[in-house]
């Protein structure tokens, strides 16, 4: 591992570690979530595997050190193979009271407290709501507290630097990052370099924050403060070219990999909604692939374009979040109607209504999948880690195409801003995604000719001479597509289109069981859940426990091989962050008793309350309904 | 550049396109004597003059009694869902600007439910001609009071009287910056004819109310101008760098008075022609032009033809250009997209 050069040697001991979990929190405008992303980028570099979760306020700036205003940023790193952000922060670096308030109950039993004690003055202990000084009334003792003022000694690292004293307080982040990068051995030059990025035209405040960075790491070398620092060595990753992504980077990408391997342009039209937004900034930044990005006038007008791209043909893809869903599901009826290839993207946030719009939740999938009126079964996919994401943008593409159907890829707040590390996949080697148009031959042009495999209809593009047709969503004919009123048919089409659905599943692999293939219990997962299910199987397998999991990344039509493996179990146990909704799918299609394990806190599991949960079960077993929390099941 | 392939010569040895060409196979279903069989016939007519291949027409409409349009035109088209028509169209010209697309639409469509749709698509500029079928009534839900209805009609969901005030399509396009905005009657095919065939060659959205008589729900509603007795009246004809001159005897105009205007009558109290308003659709700001608007019968004559006729670059086109700019400058490198800021290697 390198670092400046201008630094002086390390002298202090050093202790190797397997893994860390660091939470970072302050006030919305500490730039905690940039202290959180920076401290990432370095620490995916040195090739440890990582989790994150940046958890943030749904005000923009909500009133300095109120509670309300806290945002705070974790990541875990290994050295060992993790899969979520870690349970409970080992450290926990704290601005000031407020973010020493909402998050000193989360950090582990004797964990490690950096606290700004620059910000503890009395103003600030009340408005956090203390009404003694923490720092000085020895609640903090089971800690190993370490007292800093941030504030002064990022200020003295500052000094003679042109800006203002508010301005240079600015730079205090950096100077606590410094400190956990020498304290945590991370490098400094990728942060350095952003730093130059970052602020290029403004030269002074680029040299206060690089200051800062540097002050910060001299002061955990130098201060007595410190006796030891630590290394994380390398995590043994698969071998491959890796880089840090978050879900919603991964997905735009997958989004434009899907355009380049169908060979077909992508229009992405999108209203900004939380969490989702991301994707329309990123895709945005991709004109040089063709990609044509909207912003339309409200949710109903974004799926409304994404519908006429797709009868143009191109891709036509939309982006929201659950209201957004809810405002576009009479224009995915229309096209289901009128069979075309649209891709929706459901970023979950915490619902009904504005609900908690920047927080994680898994409460769309019945909506997805039933959520329009009349008959009207479309695909339903949800990726199970950021990276995930580009592998299912692609999937929804392909589904898209291949069978004419509007498909919704489901993805939520917890991978939507998380990040992992990603080995990079080899675009040469991803399937083609193949796109057909047909011309003009002279048999009279049939639009809902069913293609006798994936029973899809022909995708006609405008400007195609002689195949001149009209879609509408009025029920048709089969075949000639002409408006039809008659009952039988109207009957047979219902059925047609369930079936074309129903298909999809003769394309999707099979599940593979993690654990024992056969046996006591199966837990059973879908969407962002899956490292914390996953996690969770393997400690209660170590622990010596009959459990399996299965994670779900097609929901509609579910894997052919589902059925049999549920079967092959004696209890499900479904985790999820709703009140039971794939519970109850599975309850209906399989008749299976499936039991819920459920969270709606808008926050993602941890795997301690899974296991937790399955171990409660055990000791309860007959029990027939039974949640983690004492939650009255709607079922 | 102009990416739009109206304007230009079909193709040689491309054969000659007639009205029959676009016409389909589909039964006509609206009741007899709807004004809206004029209004298909005019455009059915004007469409094979424009020299467009018929295979770049899309015909979008929404849900309505005039929504039904697109099935009778044999061309692309979408029957789409109410009030969304604009934003599907905008999708369709996003996806391919080389497409000729019109939107059909009626009060209830385009001022009700798809409002927003509408006047976003007018100030994004789309390169779109939308024709609004008026007929102030709810047709296909038989016989409801619609955002054109006038103050205290009586309608099945109004027994007594409405009281929503009506709604100005026209202002509210001119409201939106609409580049080109117009009016005509279902009962005057030359008129309708030139107006359309003007909305057909503008580059950009174009705006076009048809009073369009619903002889079932809301008979003669637009009478004032279709009635021999009283149309020269009620109605002023807009012709570009001409007087506002109407009236039986041509002796009536429109002088500013201030900014309001005013009715005079020429060869009275010495007003002569020179005195009058004179037409001018390219003004650049719309004030001109929605100060035409609300000229409303029996005080004003209702302005027939070009309100307004601008030219400025179109949403698609603009949309086209930044992808050329930046493709020519470098087109994607996948490898590159994939590989993101930084990458490190594991072995
Ligand atoms: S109800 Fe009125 S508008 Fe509708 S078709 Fe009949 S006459 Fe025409």
């Amino acid at each position: 591992m390198s670092t400046d050069p201008s630094l002086p040697v390390h002298h202090k001991e050093i202790e190797e570690k397997e893994d860390v979990v660091i939470r970072f929190a302050g006030d919305s405008g500490d730039g905690m979530q940039l202290t959180g992303t920076q401290f990432t980028h370095s620490t995916a570099i040195l090739g440890n595997d990582l989790s994150t979760l940046p958890d943030f306020p749904a005000e923009i700036r909500a009133p300095a050190g109120s509670l309300a205003g806290v945002s705070s940023y974790q990541i875990n790193f290994s050295s060992r193979d993790i899969r979520t952000p870690g349970d409970a922060p080992d450290v926990l670096v704290a601005m000031n009271p407020a973010a020493l308030k909402t998050n000193l109950k989360d950090l582990k039993q004797g964990g490690m407290l950096i606290l700004n004690t620059d910000a503890f003055g009395p103003e600030n202990l009340k408005y956090a709501g203390y009404t003694s000084n923490p720092l000085e009334d020895g609640s903090l003792n089971k800690y190993q507290l370490y007292n800093i003022p941030i504030t002064l000694l990022n200020n003295k690292a500052l000094e003679g630097s042109p800006l203002s004293k508010k301005e240079m307080e600015r730079c205090k982040n950096f100077f606590a990052l410094g400190l956990m990068f020498w304290l945590y051995q991370r490098p400094m030059e990728a942060t350095i370099q952003w730093i130059g990025q970052k602020f290029k035209a403004k030269a002074e405040l680029a040299e206060a924050n690089k200051m800062a960075l540097k002050g910060g790491y001299h002061y955990g070398e130098t201060a007595e403060l410190f006796k030891k620092h630590y290394r994380v060595p390398k995590a043994r990753l698969a071998p491959g070219i890796y880089r840090n992504i978050t879900g919603n980077e991964a997905t735009a990408i997958g989004f434009v990999a899907a355009s380049q391997l169908a060979k077909t342009p992508l229009v992405y039209a999108s209203y900004p909604i939380t969490p989702a937004s991301d994707i329309l900034h990123e895709l945005s930044k991709h004109k040089s692939f063709g990609v044509k990005t909207c912003q339309a006038e409200d949710e109903i007008a974004a799926i409304g374009m994404a519908i006429g791209a797709s009868f143009s043909g191109a891709i036509g893809l939309t982006g929201t979040s659950g209201p957004g869903m809810a405002l576009k599901s009479e224009a995915i009826s229309l096209a289901i109607m009128m069979e075309l290839p649209v891709v929706i993207i459901d970023v979950q946030r915490g619902g009904p209504s504005t609900g908690l719009p920047t927080k994680t939740e898994q409460a769309d999938l019945l909506q997805s999948i039933f959520g329009r009126h009349g008959e009207s079964p479309l695909a339903v996919i949800a990726a199970a880690t950021p990276g995930d994401c580009f592998t299912m943008a692609i999937e929804a593409v392909r589904i898209a195409v291949r069978y004419m159907t509007p498909v919704i890829l489901l993805s939520d707040g917890y991978l939507a801003n998380g990040a992992e590390p990603w080995r990079i996949p080899d675009f040469e080697k991803l399937d083609p995604i193949l796109v057909e148009h047909p011309t003009a031959n002279s048999a009279p042009f049939i639009p809902y000719a069913r293609d006798e495999k994936t029973l899809a209809r022909p995708w006609a593009i405008p400007g195609t001479p002689g195949l001149e047709h009209r879609l509408g969503g009025l029920e048709k004919q089969d075949g000639i597509g002409n408006v039809s009123y008659d009952p039988v048919n109207h009957e047979h089409m219902i059925k047609t289109r369930a079936e074309k659905i129903a298909r999809i599943s003769r394309d999707i692999p099979p599940l593979k069981v993690f654990g024992a293939e056969t046996g006591d219990i199966l837990l059973v997962g879908w969407g962002g859940t899956f490292g914390a299910i996953t996690s969770a199987t393997e400690a209660l397998r170590q622990q010596g426990l009959p459990v399996s999991s299965i994670h779900l990344r097609h929901l509609n039509p579910f894997p052919s091989n589902l059925g049999d493996i549920l079967e092959r179990f004696e209890t499900i146990v479904i985790p999820e962050l709703n009140l039971g909704q794939l519970a109850l799918l599975l309850r209906s299609r399989f008749l299976v008793n499936a039991h819920s394990l459920t969270k709606v806190q808008g926050q993602p599991f941890k795997v301690q309350e899974i296991i937790d949960g399955v171990k409660q079960l055990i000791k309860k077993r007959g029990v027939e309904t039974w949640s983690s929390q004492p939650v009255a099941l709607p079922h | 550049m102009v990416e739009s392939a109206s304007g230009v010569a079909p193709l040689t040895g491309a054969p000659q396109l007639t009205r029959k060409d676009f016409i389909s196979d589909q039964d006509v279903r609206w009741c007899p004597g709807c004004g809206d069989y004029a209004i298909l016939a005019t455009v059915q007519r004007i469409l094979p003059e424009l020299g467009t291949p018929r295979e770049n027409y899309v015909f979008v409409s929404g849900i309505g009694c005039s929504s039904r349009f697109p099935y009778y035109v044999n061309t692309y088209g979408l029957h789409t869902i109410h009030g969304r028509a604009p934003a599907i169209a905008t999708g369709i010209k996003a996806a391919n600007p080389k497409l000729e697309v019109w939107v059909v639409t009626g009060d209830g469509d385009a001022l009700s439910i798809g409002g927003n749709h509408l006047i976003h698509a007018l100030r994004r500029n789309v390169d779109i001609k939308i024709l609004l079928f008026n007929n102030r009534i709810y047709g296909l839900t038989k016989g409801q009071y619609s955002p054109t209805s006038e103050l205290g009609k009586k309608t099945k969901s109004s027994p007594h009287g409405s009281v929503d005030y009506p709604m100005n399509p026209l202002s509210l396009a001119l409201g939106a910056e609409a580049t080109f905005v117009a009016r005509t009657v279902d009962t005057n095919p030359n008129h309708m004819k030139q107006v359309l065939m003007r909305a057909a060659h503008h580059k950009g959205s174009a705006f076009v109310e048809i009073f369009q008589n619903c002889i079932i729900f809301n008979d003669d509603a637009f009478k004032f101008v279709t009635d021999r007795q009283t149309r020269d009246d009620n109605a002023v004809i807009l012709e570009q760098g001409k007087p506002l001159i109407f009236g039986k005897d041509k002796n009536k105009g429109i002088h500013l008075k201030g900014i309001k205007p005013e009715i005079v009558t020429i060869g009275e109290n010495g007003v002569t022609e020179a005195d009058l308003l004179v037409h001018n659709e390219s003004e650049q700001e719309p004030h001109y032009a929605f100060l035409l608007s609300r000229f409303e019968a029996p005080q004003f004559p209702v302005p027939l033809g070009v309100f307004r006729a601008v030219s400025k670059p179109t949403y698609d086109q603009m949309l086209g250009q930044q992808i050329k700019t930046v493709m020519e400058k470098a087109p994607g490198d996948m490898k590159k997209l994939l590989h993101g800021p930084e990458t490190w290697e594991v072995i």
